[in-house]
């Protein structure tokens, strides 16, 4: 569900296909029918941005016929806490829940703690619970073992209240809002029980078709409440997918390309409340489980940049740190751009003016810069916006009148470089370069270390306490060819002892400056002055777990908290589904993968008084990143949307939310401003669902395919696609042209009639959906309109991401006027 | 049974089994063939034929992958249901290669793996094996004026490197190897399928007995040849030359027969 593998990961599809010739069943849930969807064994056509409806009703299905995998349920997940007498569900608040401050559009989500538990110390800061990438892992919770009722019973435990949340999550509701017919709901809800349990495991995949939405993070809560119910977390076959969108993103996240995290998901401190290093790490340091030893993790980081200018005296240089002072994610900082707030802005690998929501305002966002860096492989349109683009061509925009300086610089593809990709299982994959990189093609860790290394000598001889950290910097790789060694930095990224050598993974990292570490998680990947993620020991030559071809964060687990693969006891649920187990002769815990478990904590290990971290989490509390061991049925904290998911209509939609007066996710972040007017002010002028996606063809915003005679002519054109009905209501014809309309836009595009978008019924009417790849820009072999221009900027409020997937429109026969 | 035009000791027959069940009709063939063969894009043009823009084989397209979008029914949804057939295909590289028997300079050969080849430096653009190609295959370059065709990657074989689309192909639905392998493996996959409940599902071109005596490059298919606009029942067009010359050369025989009686009567 919200991913079309087989289009966007067709490589890693081939596994799929693996395991449906050995006999699985594939499912796929999507608005389209799509190539994913024609390898599938059911397929399940669903309105865009109905998905929580329909996973909230399988949830009330285990529940209501009890399918529940109910041992694992009650020994691993959060179901038995008691929950404080002040939560208030959206049951009872008619869509919203307790702790709404309508002034401040935002929660304050003390009541949503565990009864007789103190406040956690994000409780009611907003902009620090917006951290949400940060709190994923290891959300706050505060010291203290919570109320628990093992039989289920107490009306105030998480099994009773997520009950009573999704009771009105029904086959009926899923036919009405979802536009499935019930019979296939039943169907899809059976089939996921029916194949979970001591023998059986499921696996969802999810993309962007679950994350880009106004109430994204919540969808995929919602699968982590189903698959922790049927006991398909950390067992081999079970677990959550996030199929994600490039080679590495999954290493952007993990070695942060974002504002508010640092390496291994440590979050940026925040001028209000972290001004020192004790402040910082007394409120990121959980009572137990791993996230106990954030002052490790943290210390050993300062050590890898600062060195041995980080010491004890100064904090390890924790002042050297930026600072962030609220959202300073991408879409703020584009409107900060317009408003004159931002001087200069480097683009790499991406290509805003295309690939980003709401097309114009990026380009006019450009247009108030003093500088712009752009480097890719190809002149893009994000830089050459202020020649060619639209605006120009319409004449609203003069270049004559645009004062950023751009400055194009040609990138080195990854064949010409070395480097290692993180995929979605977390594995570190080395790759090593192929070619050399043409002309002035050069890599990204060369214009860094470059760029770094002229800086300094800029500054050299400054006495400015500013430039200190710049100049502190440990800066020291060897080169080759002009080129730091990347393995170089992937040995600091694995970090060293104090005897200089490899450390062998994070459980050697000390608070006290002797251990240097550039990302925690990673520790591990070059033991043993090794690179282990170069490992390429053929599958056949090894069991299927594959532990020595390259290497998976952390410790080279292959699959995250598989001490939930045994039963409380230590022995696995069944012979069929073992992974690991407790070795009673040799006392420590052993199996085919590396156990994800302090290896000797028995499974009767109870923790004693003041124990800490990992200590403090008993022998059969295997989820060893939260706080508390458990998986998180009922969320207190961590989300700034609510403790549970609820079907929210997308901010855009063409219905009322039936189950809801609150229409819409309350916390949604929304810009009402000029040039980013939303479709909610004229509804009924647009009348339609529109949602975008990819094609195995072309990659994202096209900078690496449309330039490509050999990939740009399979998608040559710009295209809609839509059903048979649609195209007869409206006049559309196949391979004619339409106009597609939002608020912000109007966008052309070639028509593809296709029965695989089928009309839904939806309460009681008729509804279109629009389909429309994203891939082109003004520039290429091929060209075509941006679909992103027809999107407005309303994100998602934990991880501020725009809402492309689902979103209102009209569509009309013939080319937009010029 | 080998063709003369053969090489003097043969060698194992190579060949492709293409398994359209599980193309998942990414196109990996079509464009790690052009990176390897240098094959020039075919056009930028929008066909609006479901997600195909090559349209078919041809001089610059030498794998292509059809979409086919058929009504089904689903137990669900009744008529309501589609399927998606893709299929990725190329030359059949045929027993009897009707393109390699009416090539007038050789060009064309028949190789040591027992595939079909056209010699570029040889082929003199004279056409002939155009319309004697029963698949449609075989196409003329406008701006060279010579034809050109899947080579199954002569020189990578000569390498021992598998074919640049097997290579690529992420759910090994294009298979290289043996064809005596490939058609035992074949037999097996249709066999499983048929038990799965896929009743139409179907071997195109691994029959020695059918009219070009087989394909080196044969497929799994999963529904009737002609619904992925392939030839149903496929003759090599030179199988009725002998009889077409015996005719011939009788009706010319009767004609000298006639003329002389002629000629005697007037005598």
């Amino acid at each position: 569900m919200g991913s079309n593998m087989a289009e966007c990961h067709p490589v890693g599809f081939q596994w799929v296909m693996e395991a449906k010739a050995a006999g699985a069943r594939v499912i796929h849930v999507d608005p389209r029918f799509t190539r994913t969807s024609a390898l599938a064994d059911t397929f399940v056509a669903l309105r865009a941005g109905s998905d929580i409806a329909f996973l909230g009703a399988i949830v009330n299905h285990i529940l209501t016929n009890r399918r529940e995998f109910r041992e694992y349920v009650v020994a691993y997940t959060n179901a038995s806490s008691i929950v404080g007498d002040d939560f208030r569900d959206t049951e009872d608040l008619d869509g919203l829940f307790s702790g709404w401050d309508p002034e401040e559009k935002a929660y304050d989500p003390s009541t949503w703690q565990y009864a007789g538990m103190p406040v956690a110390p994000s409780a009611g800061h907003r902009e620090a619970a917006a951290q949400g990438e940060a709190h994923g892992h290891g959300a706050k919770l505060a010291a203290g073992e919570p109320a628990t009722d093992p039989t289920l019973d107490d009306p105030r435990c998480v099994f009773q209240i997520l009950k009573r949340h999704f009771a009105r999550y029904t086959p009926e509701l899923v036919e009405e809002v979802c536009g499935v017919p019930r019979e296939q709901f039943l169907e899809v809800a059976e089939a996921l029980c029916a194949n979970s349990g001591r023998e059986r495991t499921t696996a969802m995949c999810y993309a962007v078709g679950w994350t880009q939405h106004t109430v994204g993070a919540q969808y995929i809560r919602t699968a982590a409440i189903i698959q922790l119910l049927l006991g398909n977390m950390g067992r081999p076959g079970g677990g959550i997918l996030a199929l994600r969108g490039h080679a590495s993103i999954q290493g952007s996240t993990d070695i942060p390309t974002l504002y508010n995290i640092l390496p291994g998901y440590l979050p940026m401190p925040h001028a209000a409340t972290h001004q020192t290093l004790a402040d910082y790490i007394a409120a990121n340091t959980a009572p137990g489980g791993f996230w106990g030893h954030t002052d490790a993790y943290v210390v050993s980081l300062l050590k890898a940049w600062w060195g041995d200018a980080a010491t004890a005296e100064n904090d390890w240089c924790y002042d050297y740190l930026p600072f962030i002072t609220g959202d300073h994610s991408a879409y703020r900082t584009t409107l900060d751009m317009v408003d004159g707030k931002v001087k200069g802005y480097f683009v790499m690998g991406e290509n805003p003016v295309v690939g980003s929501a709401n097309g114009k305002l990026q380009r006019l966002a450009l247009t108030k810069l003093d500088w712009m860096v752009v480097r890719d492989l190809v002149e893009i349109e994000t830089a050459s916006f202020w020649k060619d683009g639209p605006e120009i061509d319409s004449g609203e925009l003069k270049t004559a009148e645009i004062a950023t300086e751009v400055f194009f610089l040609p990138a080195a593809a990854h064949t010409e470089k070395d480097g290692s990709f993180t995929q979605t299982q977390r594995m570190l994959q080395w790759h090593t370069k192929a070619v050399e990189p043409q002309g002035d093609c050069r890599s990204e860790l060369w214009f860094y270390w470059h760029l770094g290394r002229i800086i300094r000598e800029k500054l050299g001889g400054s006495t400015d306490e500013r430039d200190r950290p710049v100049l502190d910097l440990t800066w020291d790789y060897p080169l080759v060819d002009g080129d730091p060694a990347a393995a170089t930095v992937l040995r600091e990224i694995n970090g060293v002892g104090p005897d200089g050598r490899t450390v062998s993974g994070y459980t050697a990292l000390k608070a006290d400056g002797s251990t240097r570490c550039g990302c925690w998680i990673y520790s591990g990947c070059y033991a043993d002055e090794v690179n282990q993620t170069a490992r390429r020991r053929p599958g056949h030559e090894q069991t299927h777990y594959a532990l020595e071809w390259g290497w998976a964060w952390p410790a080279n687990r292959r699959i995250l908290y598989n001490r939930a693969s045994a039963d409380p006891s230590g022995k696995p649920w069944s012979e069929r589904k073992k992974l690991i187990w407790w070795d009673e002769a040799e006392g420590k815990w052993t199996g085919e993968d590396v156990p994800d478990f302090v290896i000797d904590k028995p499974p009767d290990y109870a923790p004693v008084e003041g124990a800490k971290a990992e200590h403090a989490l008993r022998g059969d509390e295997p989820f060893v990143m939260q706080t508390d061991g458990k998986g998180w049925l009922f969320a207190p904290s961590g989300l700034v949307d609510g403790p549970l998911p609820s079907h929210y209509e997308p901010h855009e939609s063409p219905f009322t939310n039936p189950l809801y007066a609150q229409q819409a996710n309350p916390a949604r972040q929304m810009f009402r401003r000029k040039g980013n007017r939303y479709n909610d002010e004229d509804g009924k002028a647009y009348p339609f669902v529109m949602t975008t996606y990819r094609l195995t063809e072309h990659h994202t915003a096209g900078g690496m395919s449309r330039f490509l005679p050999h990939l740009a002519e399979l998608q040559p054109e710009m295209f809609c696609e839509v059903s048979p009905a649609l195209a007869a209501e409206r006049g559309l014809v196949n391979g004619g042209w339409a106009t597609i309309s939002s608020a912000r836009t109007a966008i052309e595009a070639r028509v593809l009639v296709t029965d695989r978008v089928k009309p839904l019924t939806v309460q009681g009417r008729v509804l279109h959906q629009v389909g429309l790849p994203y891939h082109w820009g003004w520039k290429g072999l091929v060209t075509g309109d941006a679909a992103n221009d027809l999107f407005a900027l309303a994100l998602d409020p934990n991880v501020h991401i725009q809402e492309v997937k689902a979103a209102t429109c009209d569509i009309q026969p013939g080319r937009r006027p010029r | 049974m080998r063709h003369p035009a053969g090489p003097a000791t043969p060698m194992t027959r190579m060949g492709f089994f293409t398994d359209t069940s599980i193309c998942i009709g990414c196109k990996a063939c079509e464009v790690a063939c052009k990176e390897w063969n240098d094959v020039p894009d075919d056009g930028f043009d929008f066909l609006a034929t479901s997600y195909d823009n090559t349209g078919g084989l041809s001089a610059d397209t030498w794998r292509h992958v059809a979409f086919v979008e058929q009504p089904v029914s689903v137990p669900a949804l009744g008529e309501n249901g589609i399927r998606w057939l893709m299929s990725s295909d190329v030359c059949k590289h045929c027993t009897h290669a009707a393109c390699l028997e009416v090539c007038p300079t050789g060009a064309l050969f028949r190789t040591e793996f027992d595939t079909v080849v056209v010699q570029q430096d040889i082929c003199n653009g004279c056409g002939y094996c155009v319309p004697a190609c029963p698949f449609g295959v075989i196409d003329e370059r406008e701006s060279d004026g010579r034809v050109w065709k899947c080579t199954l990657c002569y020189d990578r074989l000569k390498s021992d490197l598998e074919p640049a689309c097997a290579k690529a192909c992420p759910t090994k639905s294009i298979q290289f190897g043996p064809l005596d392998e490939l058609r035992a493996r074949a037999a097996g996959r249709l066999g499983a399928l048929r038990e799965a409940g896929v009743a139409d599902a179907r071997l195109y071109g691994a029959d020695e007995t059918d009219g070009v005596g087989g394909f080196g490059a044969f497929f799994l298919l999963l529904d009737k040849p002609e619904v992925y606009g392939l030839p149903p029942d496929p003759v090599v067009t030179t199988r009725d030359l002998p009889r077409m010359w015996r005719a011939a050369a009788g009706a010319a025989l009767a004609l000298v027969g006639a003329v002389a009686a002629a000629c005697a009567r007037q005598r």
